[in-house]
């Protein structure tokens, strides 16, 4: 299994007490398979996605991707597992102001050590982006951005990709085209895709669904 | 209406209290700086005033002895049996044991209204008590002073200039031990008609008329423009600081300006309530700056007043008072400052379509696309001080020079930074590493203020440490030269004098009388001596400029030697003619470096000097031995010379230098804060980016580098930026240096020195530079590596 989640919980502090997002979810996910993830706003679709991201720490329960523990990490450990093993791409402001489209998409890769350019450069025609490589973040549309933000996840060949609503700044037409491409490229990588819609369109193409609601998954 | 939007205005400083604590203290340390230097001013100022108007300088002419120091008290007794109204006046130092002070003498019964103690008109203080008991008017502090020497009543009275004593011209003869005689005449304003004329009567003496302002005051004022000049460039600096965080809390505004015009709050009552709230803040600040610039003032003043005291014989209070036209000014300075720096961002707001994206990350960008624009400034100015160095001329174009080096240095500075880190990004080989420049190069407009600051004060560092060391370097040198006799004795009369000369006969290698009178040459108040030409005179001085065999045209009779502020000051040089005396005309054949006074000096032979002034003798004598310790014992044991009136040569040296040391404690001082202020400046841009930070971190972040890496690269980035502008700014402070020593010095002080290069102190300098970024960069990395990831993701969730 690539992904097991036993039992994890979250809470947020806040002035009257901690206020519990996730109470208790079990989750897992093979290589190969594709999830929708929705819920209502605020029910901690992100908070649960960022932890299996190795970007914040849970309270308790286990979260394992290849075997490994990710809650027990050290701050090393989770950029290291961030590097190799998961990809994420935000809902906004994925990107690197400083760095151009063509740096941006070939950052993480370089950084996990697999920079390939004409990967890179495939990446880059079937997103749309041929275009644009030279240009800076600040440049670009909000649609144009997140497929940035999509290539440049998908160059570096994580073994999960956890997208964050990807689709929610774009139109239907380009929406449905970015997800067709992203879930080939995760087809064609092997990898597993765990994706928070909003939007039913999405989650008719993932393989499952599940539902976040008082603190559980169903 | 606009209690709401205040309220709403508010609200963005009770959340970004970092941002109002920078504006303040920005405001206040720019206020305190420029004010304190006012403060010393202004106190210096009032001290020449005070000496002037009761040396009666300013309102009556005066007449002096045209040769020589004093005046005979017959004369005086004879231009009042002609008619005339005139006034004694016998003024000297009198010893005391913190230094000396100087002692006016005055006859309240001649003198004219308003030179008189005021204190003296009070009503148990009369005239027969001035006259017969002895009693001296001085200062409170000077007056402690006098105390301790003289056993007469003193009585305190604020209105005296410091550093002196007024007193009846009886008692001062007999406190100066100078009976009989009178160092100068005050003529009252309205005389008898029908009197001989003066050049009849007095042809000794001179008429010197009233003058506005005193000399101290014009001879003192390229030292306050010195100082005038770093509080100014402190102040740059402050507003530097205070200019960077109006403009990002108005940037980080912007979504509310727009929210609140949506909401229906007119533009124009938008701006004034901004105007009124930085009005607030600059009453603030400008409170805060007076009181620190009081006690900087406070702090630096007792340094400023040797420094006059030591160079030019002024004496200054030694405390600071609080007038109004000071703090004022003060206030005034915060409310233009906070005005300068706020301008821009106002009339941006005041501008801007109602709905221009509120992002805060586009003003750091827009700040970037005005490079171009200060880049072609910067040229301008740099090209600007290239011409003035080549063409101009005097103190006003020495000062424009550097306003016009410094302002286009740091203009391009952004610049140069920009082009260095892209060289650097292109060939970073690493994807870190080329991140790393690529957002080095990101922050540099909004760290630009900041660093600009930092390359102003270190050059200044470089500049003035240049100057000083290159001085006390040219000074040490010149002491070794100057001198050459292994002891300095003195005596009392022509008496003793030649019984002295007869007793060193064959038993000193050389005798060295100290010949010199107090005169006038080429209009200008000036020291002519008389030199027995010998072997020490011929080895040991070295001439800046000279023409044949001097010494023996010297000695002839034949020229004279002018010092190099003589020379600079009248416009004289090798060939040119200069009068000695009123019908002794010499040739100019030697200039030598002189960094021992201020004022001129012109040097005879010690023979012409004598048919010249018959009346004076040496009472100092340089004696040349090879043994200093036995000519000594010899002259206490045999001649019964009394230990006190021997110097030695080393204790003069000691003695000259510590003046000189203390001239520039202030300016080091300065140059000390200069540098805290650039640093503070550093920590506040790096804290208010910080906010701004997080967007283009975070990304960095999720794709795997640890919040410790990043923040490590943080403090590795303001080392960066620090060494690159250190290093720039050593070719700035150089030329610098180069303007001071070369241009500034020689219109203040009438001399040019060599300049000496200091590799070692600049790389010390640069360390402390970068110690400073360091400091300020550590906290802000610190709180960096420490940002909670909820932190961190809250860019990815929030629409910000
Ligand atoms: N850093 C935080 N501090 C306090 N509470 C937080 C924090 N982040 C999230 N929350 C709270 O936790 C809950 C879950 O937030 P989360 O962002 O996971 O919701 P979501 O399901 O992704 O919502 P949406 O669909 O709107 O993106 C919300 O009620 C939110 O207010
Ligand atoms: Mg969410």
């Amino acid at each position: 299994m690539l992904l097991e989640i036993e039992n994890l919980t979250k809470s947020y502090p806040s002035s009257d007490g901690p206020v519990p997002v996730l109470r208790g979810v079990d989750l897992s996910l093979d290589v190969g398979q594709t999830l929708a993830l929705t819920g209502e706003s605020g029910s901690g679709k992100s908070t649960l996605l960022h932890l299996v991201g190795g970007l914040d720490h849970a309270d308790s329960g286990s979260i394992r991707i290849a075997g490994q523990e990710v809650t027990t990490l050290d701050d090393q450990g989770r950029a290291a597992l961030r590097r190799h093993e998961v990809g994420v791409v935000f809902q906004q402001f994925n990107l690197i102001p400083s760095l151009d489209v063509a740096a941006n998409i070939a950052f993480q890769a370089r950084l996990s050590a697999q920079a390939d350019p004409t990967r890179i450069e495939d990446l880059a025609r079937a997103l749309g982006l041929t275009d644009h490589l030279r240009k800076y973040p600040e440049a670009l549309s909000g649609g144009q951005q997140q497929r940035v933000a999509i290539a440049r996840t998908l160059a570096a060949r994580p073994r999960l990709v956890l997208a964050d609503e990807p689709t929610g700044n774009l139109d239907e037409a380009t929406a449905g085209e970015v997800l067709t491409q992203m879930l080939d490229l995760v087809a064609e990588t092997g990898a597993a895709l765990m994706v928070v819609t909003h939007s039913a369109g999405v989650a008719a193409r993932m393989g499952r669904r599940v539902h976040l609601s008082g603190g559980h998954l169903a | 209406m606009t209690g709401a939007a205040l309220a709403a205005l508010w609200s963005h400083w009770a959340r970004n209290p970092l941002q109002l604590f920078t504006l303040i203290a920005g405001l206040a340390l720019a206020t305190a700086l420029w004010s304190g230097v006012q403060a010393i001013n202004a106190e210096a100022r009032a001290s020449y005033d005070a000496a002037a108007a009761t040396l009666g300088e300013g309102r009556f002419d005066q007449l002096l002895p045209r040769v020589g120091e004093t005046i005979p008290q017959e004369r005086y007794i004879a231009l009042r049996r002609a008619g005339w109204q005139v006034s004694p006046v016998l003024e000297g130092r009198l010893a005391t044991p913190d230094g000396s002070i100087r002692l006016l003498g005055l006859d309240p019964m001649t003198s004219p209204g308003g030179l008189s103690p005021v204190a003296l008109g009070g009503e148990d203080m009369d005239l027969v008590s001035f006259l017969s008991d002895g009693i001296i008017f001085a200062d409170a502090v000077t007056a402690a002073q006098i105390a301790s020497v003289v056993d007469l009543e003193v009585i305190v009275d604020p209105s005296v200039a410091p550093g002196l004593a007024l007193t009846d011209i009886g008692v001062a003869q007999r406190l100066l031990d100078r009976g009989g005689v009178l160092t100068r005449l005050i003529l009252a304003q309205v005389q008898p008609k029908g009197l001989v004329p003066l050049t009849e009567l007095a042809p000794d003496l001179m008429r010197r008329v009233a003058q506005e302002g005193s000399d101290l005051g014009r001879l003192t004022d390229s030292f306050h423009l010195n100082l005038t000049a770093f509080g100014f460039l402190s102040f740059a600096v402050g507003i530097f600081i205070v200019h960077g965080a109006i403009g990002l809390a108005f940037e980080q505004r912007r979504t509310m300006v727009r929210t609140l015009r949506a909401l229906g709050l007119p533009l124009r009552r938008l701006v004034w309530l901004m105007v009124a709230e930085l009005a607030v803040f600059a009453l603030l600040a400008g409170t805060l700056g007076v009181v620190l610039g009081y006690l900087i003032a406070a702090m630096l003043l007792p340094d400023v007043a040797a420094t006059l005291r030591g160079l030019y014989g002024a004496d200054v209070a030694g405390s600071i008072r609080l007038r109004p036209g000071w703090w004022l000014s003060g206030y005034a300075i915060a409310l233009g400052g906070t005005a300068m720096a706020a301008a821009g961002a106002l009339w941006q707001i005041a501008r801007m379509p109602l709905l221009a994206s509120a992002r805060p990350r586009a003003w750091v960008m827009a700040r970037g696309a005005g490079a171009a624009r200060s880049g072609a400034l910067a040229a301008g100015l740099l090209l600007g001080a290239g011409a003035l160095a080549l063409w101009g001329s005097g103190m006003v174009m020495g000062f424009a020079l550097l306003a016009c080096l410094l302002t286009g240095a740091a203009l391009a500075l952004p610049l140069l930074l920009r082009i260095v880190l892209g060289i650097c990004q292109a060939r970073a080989r690493g994807v870190v590493a080329h991140w790393f420049w690529a957002d080095t190069r990101q922050q540099l407009p909004g760290m630009s203020l900041a660093l600009m600051a930092l390359l102003l004060a270190i050059a200044a560092n470089i500049g003035v440490s240049t100057m000083v060391s290159s001085f006390r370097l040219t000074f040490v040198g010149f002491l070794d030269q100057r001198l050459a006799p292994e002891l300095f004795v003195g005596v009392e009369d022509a008496r003793e004098a030649a019984a002295l000369e007869a007793f060193l006969e064959g038993r000193a290698r050389e005798v060295l009388p100290v010949l010199s009178v107090e005169t006038r040459m080429a209009g200008l108040p000036a020291d002519l001596y008389g030199a027995r030409i010998g072997m020490t005179y011929r080895e040991n001085w070295r001439f800046l400029a000279s023409d044949g065999p001097v010494w023996d045209r010297v000695a002839a009779g034949e020229a004279v030697i002018v010092n190099e502020q003589l020379a600079r000051r009248s416009g004289l040089w090798v060939g040119g003619e200069l009068a000695v005396a009123p019908d002794v005309i010499l040739p100019v054949i030697g200039i030598v470096a002189d960094y021992g006074n201020p004022i001129g000096q012109a040097v005879i032979s010690e023979a012409l000097f004598q048919r010249l002034f018959p009346d004076i003798i040496a009472t100092r004598f340089g004696l040349r031995t090879d043994d200093a310790d036995r000519l000594r014992t010899a002259l206490t044991s045999e001649f019964g010379m009394s230990e006190a009136v021997m110097i030695d040569q080393k204790d003069i040296k000691a003695f000259s230098l510590e003046v000189f040391e203390r001239t520039f404690t202030v300016t080091g001082a300065l140059n000390v804060l200069t540098l805290a202020v650039a640093g503070f400046a550093i920590l506040m841009s790096l804290l208010t980016l910080a906010a701004i930070r997080l967007p283009q971190l975070a990304p960095v972040w999720a794709l795997g580098l640890t919040r410790a890496t990043l923040g490590r690269l943080e403090l590795l980035r303001a080392v960066v930026l620090a060494l690159l502008t250190a290093v720039l700014a050593l070719p700035l402070g150089l030329a610098l240096a180069w303007v001071l020593l070369t241009i500034v010095n020689v219109e203040a002080f009438g001399w040019r020195l060599p300049m000496y290069l200091f590799p070692l102190d600049y790389a010390r300098l640069g360390l402390f530079a970068l110690m400073a970024a360091v400091m300020a960069a550590l906290w802000p990395a610190r709180r960096l590596a420490r940002t909670a990831p909820g932190e961190l993701l809250k860019v990815f969730a929030n629409e910000r």
